[in-house]
């Protein structure tokens, strides 16, 4: 089976193809790995649409799949695989975070404690936060 | 260094959230040794170092209560005085001591602060003043993240091997990151990313810093 990591999804659809630098999935695939809908008009989040680039070197639509890998590519974010094709990464572009940092809104993320309780940052609306890291090593 | 600023800030609508960019099990028994009563998180695939072009520890932001933030990432009460280590006898100087004890201080005063006079505190950042701060972006850092994220993966599955490849592929990309470097490098007994390898690459930094210095009123 094939692991999808993007954002903190960790996800395994079924029928997802991997052929060297291309991945092919479905759309209940792209959407459960990475929480974009693959529409008529293209790769969408909410409101914001990325059409599909209209010509490309090799075909980005096979029946009813998409090759996520190079979509994701074109839209500038990086995209990195194990050597076997089982494990890939749709990354963010370093971009697309500094935009989001620049905006000033702290983005939001969901990690666990010790105990395994979940936290989000927005679960601390409402106070001040410092958010300090710290490793063991 | 944080349970004592917690104690006494926790009544005035503050809260510290502890990431542990680490894993679990080695950060483990430092969360039971200090019994934090604030929340410590674990994120073993640097994800929040991903989001907020963190590179190393201590690092922190400060976050109002409207989600916004008012201090982009900076170095946290750290200095590179450690750099001026005796290597024999592992001792500081007291002068280095003393350094590291006032930006210690300083940071943590100014914490104060902010709890207590909010958005009137002179270490609250304008919009743009914090805007300036948030740095440039490099698209080989958002690769080196993807390629930390699937080592880290690649190395829970067991495929110790390949993990180390993506790894280092990750320190060529972002070389900057010492999160990166020091989470994935050799361990001494304590854990600790701190052998000859280390001080081979902190050397090698000549002038440039290992901390970045904090840029705030009073340093």
């Amino acid at each position: 089976m094939i692991t999808i990591l993007n954002e903190q999804r960790e996800t395994r659809p079924a029928h997802a193809l991997a052929e060297g630098d291309s991945l092919w999935l479905d759309r209940s695939g792209i959407e459960a790995a990475t929480g974009w809908s693959w529409k008529p008009e293209g790769l969408c989040q909410g409101e914001l649409c990325t059409p599909l680039p209209r010509q490309t070197a090799k075909p980005m639509v096979r029946g009813d799949r998409l090759d996520i890998a190079a979509l994701w590519q074109h839209m500038g974010h990086p995209v990195e695989h194990d050597s076997a094709g089982q494990t890939w990464v749709l990354g963010t572009a370093a971009a697309a975070r500094a935009q989001a940092l620049s905006t000033l809104e702290a983005p939001d993320f969901e990690l666990p404690d010790l105990a395994g309780q979940t936290h989000r940052l927005s679960d601390y609306r409402g106070k001040k936060v410092l958010l300090a890291t710290w490793a063991s090593w | 260094m944080w349970q004592v600023l917690f104690d006494e800030l926790k009544s005035q609508g503050f809260v510290i959230l502890a990431v542990a960019t680490d894993q679990a099990e080695p950060a483990r028994p430092w969360i039971d040794a200090a019994k934090p009563s604030y929340p410590c998180l674990i994120d073993r695939d640097h994800h929040v170092a991903d989001l907020y072009g963190l590179v190393n520890v201590p690092q922190a932001v400060w976050i109002d209560e409207q989600g916004r933030i008012v201090r982009p990432p900076e170095t946290a009460g750290s200095t590179d005085g450690f750099r001026g280590m005796d290597r024999k006898t592992f001792t500081l100087s007291e002068a280095i001591i003393a350094e590291r004890e006032r930006i210690k201080s300083l940071y943590l005063d100014a914490v104060r602060d902010w709890v207590a006079q909010g958005a009137n505190s002179q270490h609250v950042l304008s919009p743009q003043a914090a805007q300036a701060r948030v740095k440039a972006a490099d698209p080989a850092i958002g690769r080196a993240h993807a390629l930390f994220r699937l080592g880290q993966h690649l190395l829970r599955e067991g495929q110790a091997d390949e993990a180390a490849q993506r790894f280092a592929q990750a320190i060529e990309l972002h070389p900057d990151s010492w999160n990166v470097w020091r989470q994935t490098a050799q361990k001494d007994a304590r854990g600790l990313a701190a052998g000859p390898a280390f001080w081979a690459r902190v050397d090698a930094l000549g002038p440039r810093p290992y901390y970045q210095p904090i840029d705030m009123a009073g340093v």
